[in-house]
């Protein structure tokens, strides 16, 4: 294919779909519901004008530099930062460059030009900085080329800044805007023989540049899937069984079917029902009128009490148990032990709760499937497109928007495939389905639960000798991708509690000489699934909280007791010291302030937190977190500090009040009136400590939720002397 | 059938009675700026001003509001985006997802109004939007930047209709 075909097919979906204002200038922003189709259509030819130098990189006459950006924003600054990245290669003018996502359909069709576009893990930037700088790099050439060609000079000769090409000796110039045809026909240099910048050289990336996604959300015109209206769009509104592992039994149609705005109800899937509506208030109300039969099916007698019976029996049973470490002899060791120390620990399931609810607008027809979606996987999307659709992959098509929020939820294509299943019975009509909070509190791939039993041995001089650390719980692999089963263990379980360096899950940051971590997998039927920081949240409080424990067991100070263990882990070590200075530990704090410390390592970046913590009466304050990060390099520094922010917030909230809890094999929680969110008046001070250490490429949307419970829980227990190890924290009463 | 003046332009709207202000804003005027979070009452991302108060249009029926009640949205907060909040929004890059921030920029302005110069605890008390990014942080800063700049006296801010 040409690429000025691909660059026709990529702007009819900005003929149907763009998030930015009408006008921006973006390529593929702007937005049809306001524009006639005849002046949508206009605004697409005039925004098609320009040249695809290469897929990472589309130029316009007016020098404005698109940037493709194959990740999703939701929030946690990826846009910004890979555009940035690719700028800095590029050396074009920052305050020209625009973002555009590529659709999963073009990806496909262009042999997956544009890599990976699954959005989780922290992996954004840090599995895809090598290839998009030198997708940047390589329009670069081709553009200093065209400029060498056009005024007959060695290319050596040429200098480059700011997008402007100049030709010193004859004080000649011309911008990237009147190259970028001529460029896009050459042919392009091989980009792995590319030398990138060294990152001390770098101009735009490494600096905190504004993010380029705020400007439409401060007034309304950012366009969220939720808020997306297409010609001739119907709104639905659904509800599946809320027993897991339910199905529909029957519904009764003819009692909602006069109601004001209704036009279909139909069954999706095995296990829902959908109102079809000219507005979705309208789908909605009818949907709570319609009287509907379930099959609970085999889980409806499940309880939070029997999970929690089922976890407790793993965590001295020796079936069905994964060993990750064995160091030494931990039974003798324990044995052996001048003081042993014990502990239990539990963690709830959660559900992520997205400031917007899923949805995703889908139209069908005999040969064609398109959806709308804010989707963590555009690629996924599309397989699921295609599977409900009954069409091949390269009959649909997935238009990205940005997410009101994702946190591992917008992986998963339950919606996705339920707005095709529908739009499927509705031939040639959008319909946008939409969740209620309701529906989406109900159903969710969960933040799995687990509990875990830890025992440590100190020596006579309170040092520690032998630690046994047993999880117990559901492992999310052997529900959601099996295949990644290690004969049969679960590796993801045992997020940051992994030897090696260079372990994909995070490693162990302590030496310890007697060591054993195992897994007893105990499943429900809940289904699990990744939830910001995934198990790293609950191994690190386990382990952390637990270190804590020992060092206080030893009579030795937090910091002591862990930078002895530590020494072999310098870089976790650098960190811990990083915020520990920074926090002025071991200096005094005003009376009823205490601190707590901990650090963790994931996703790549090493973390470490000191909490400043008073309780009064039983209610805590967090008065200041202190966070430390290393991940390597840093592209953008004040989104790194946003990310941590924000993953405090996200990590207290659930630490201190939030579990879905099961009752008749379905969750209770459902809104936010039982299921709590932290508020701005618990949201401590953050002050973010940026160390990178250079080296290597760590991911931040998650890493640093991890040791903001923690280093919290372990100031509580500075203040009060007690110990919270059950989560959350709601469930134990500190006065 | 209601009469609604929302941002200084009435509209009829051709609605049942019980349909909760967030929907007839969002479906029948079709400013979406205005989100639905939870549809209770809890989340405040569906925040508009009614007379210059902060209300839960969510929880709100159409036929509870009178054809002399003025209702500002986050489009209708400043016709140019200059509003003191919006601007200190944009200086200190305050959204992350962004999809409450239409309800937290309402909520704020309106803290504003009231109380020009916030302290934290006054922060604290008006500002009981969720947030699930967590901008929290920033949005404190951002309250405190706005205030700044109200008492600068900025021409910017005085032409904004909230």
């Amino acid at each position: 294919m040409t690429r000025s075909m691909s660059r026709a097919r990529l702007s009819r979906r900005g003929f149907v779909v763009g998030s930015a204002a009408a006008g921006g200038g973006l390529a593929l922003g702007f937005h049809v519901p306001f524009l006639s189709e005849a002046a949508a259509q206009k605004a697409a030819d005039v925004a098609s004008q320009g040249a695809e130098v290469n897929a990472w990189v589309f130029i316009k006459p007016n020098d404005d530099v698109i940037v493709r950006i194959a990740r999703s924003e939701m929030g946690q600054g990826t846009w910004t930062g890979l555009a940035q990245l690719v700028a800095e290669e590029l050396e074009c003018d920052w305050g020209k460059v625009k973002a555009e996502y590529p659709t999963p359909g073009q990806n496909l069709l262009r042999k997956r030009v544009w890599g990976d576009m699954s959005t989780g893990g922290s992996r954004g930037i840090r599995t895809s900085h090598d290839y998009v700088r030198r997708g940047g790099a390589a329009a670069r050439v081709m553009l200093m080329q065209a400029a060498a060609e056009r005024w007959k000079v060695p290319v050596g000769d040429l200098v480059v800044a700011k997008g402007v090409v100049a030709h010193p000796p004859t004080k000649r110039s011309i911008s990237y805007g009147k190259l970028a045809a001529a460029a896009a026909k050459l042919t392009p240099p091989d980009e792995k023989a590319i030398k990138l910048k060294d990152p001390k050289d770098w101009k735009i990336a490494g600096k905190g540049l504004k993010r380029l996604d705020t400007a439409e959300k401060l007034n309304g015109r950012q366009i969220y899937g939720s808020d997306l209206k297409l010609p001739g769009m119907l709104n639905a509104a659904i509800k599946a069984n809320p027993v897991f592992g339910g199905k529909l039994k029957s519904f009764e149609e003819a009692k909602v079917k006069a109601m004001p705005g209704v036009k279909h109800v139909v069954k999706v899937g095995d296990n829902a029902v959908a109102v079809v509506a000219d507005t979705w208030w309208h789908a909605k109300t009818a949907l709570d009128k319609l009287p509907i039969e379930w099959d609970a099916g085999p889980y409806a007698g499940v309880t939070s009490a029997a999970i929690a019976a089922q976890l407790k029996e793993g965590l001295t049973s020796s079936t069905g148990v994964f060993t990750l470490q064995k160091v030494g002899d931990v039974p003798a060791a324990i044995t052996g032990a001048a003081k042993k120390v014990e502990a239990e620990y539990s963690h709830p399931f959660l559900n992520h709760a997205t400031m917007e609810t899923m949805n995703c607008t889908a139209k069908w027809t005999a040969d064609k499937c398109e959806v709308w979606v804010p989707t963590q996987n555009g690629d996924a999307s599309l397989a699921a497109t295609a599977a409900a659709s009954g069409l091949k992959p390269e009959q649909c098509e997935v238009y990205k928007i940005h997410l009101g929020g994702g946190f591992g939820r917008r992986g998963f294509q339950d919606y996705t495939t339920q707005a095709v299943q529908i739009a499927r019975q509705i031939p040639g009509v959008p319909i946008k389905l939409m969740w209620s909070r309701e529906e989406d509190m109900l159903h969710c791939r969960f933040h799995p639960v687990t509990q875990a039993r830890l025992t440590g041995a100190l020596d006579a001089n309170g040092d520690l000798t032998a630690l046994q650390f047993r999880i117990s719980g559901q492992s999310i692999l052997a529900s959601v991708r099996p295949e990644g089963l290690q004969k049969g263990m679960d590796p993801v379980v045992f997020q940051g509690l992994h030897e090696k360096a260079d372990a994909p899950f995070g490693t162990f940051g302590y030496t310890i000489p007697n060591l054993l971590i195992d897994h007893a997998m105990r499943n429900t039927h809940v289904p699990p699934g990744f939830w910001r920081g995934v198990n790293h949240n609950q191994n690190a409080i386990y382990l952390e909280c637990f270190m804590d424990e020992l060092a206080h067991a030893a009579g030795k100070d937090p910091l002591e007791f862990r930078r002895k263990l530590m020494a072999k882990h310098p870089k976790h070590l650098a960190v811990l010291n990083a915020a520990a200075a920074k926090a002025d530990y071991g200096k005094p704090l005003p009376a009823g302030v205490h601190r707590g410390i901990c650090q963790h390592m994931g996703f790549g970046s090493y973390c470490a937190g000191v909490a400043e913590v008073s309780v009064t009466n039983g209610k805590v304050k967090v008065h200041r977190l202190v966070i430390a990060v290393d991940s390597g390099h840093v592209v953008n520094p004040d989104q790194v500090a946003a990310q941590i922010e924000g993953s405090v917030a996200y990590g207290l909230g659930a630490a201190f009040y939030q579990e879905s809890t099961v009752k008749g094999g379905r969750m209770v929680e459902e809104n936010f009136d039982t299921f709590e969110s932290l508020r701005i008046d618990a949201m401590p001070k953050v002050e973010s400590v940026l160390v990178p250490s250079g080296g290597f490429w760590g991911g931040i949307g998650e890493p640093t939720i991890t040791v903001a419970a923690p280093a919290v829980l372990n100031a509580i227990f500075a203040a009060t002397g007690k110990r919270v190890r059950n989560l959350p924290l709601k469930n134990t009463k500190l006065a | 059938m209601a009469k609604l003046n929302i941002n200084g332009k009435v509209t009829d709207v051709k609605v049942e009675d019980d349909t909760p202000l967030l929907w007839v804003i969002r479906e029948q005027v079709g400013l979406t700026g205005t989100k639905y979070g939870c549809g209770i009452a809890q989340c405040g991302a569906c925040t508009v001003h009614l007379n210059g108060e902060p209300v839960r249009s969510c929880a709100m029926t159409v036929g509870s509001i009178k054809a002399s009640d003025r209702i500002v949205t986050i489009e209708g907060l400043s016709p140019t985006t200059t509003h003191p909040v919006q601007l200190a929004w944009a200086e200190l890059d305050v959204p992350q997802c962004g999809y409450c921030q239409s309800g937290q920029i309402m909520a704020a302005a309106a803290l504003l109004k009231k109380k020009p110069q916030p302290t934290d605890k006054d922060i604290d008390e008006a500002m009981s939007n969720i947030c699930r990014c967590g901008t929290y942080q920033r949005i404190r800063a951002g309250i405190h930047l706005a205030s700044k700049k109200l008492a600068a006296g900025s021409s910017i801010g005085r032409k904004s209709r909230a």
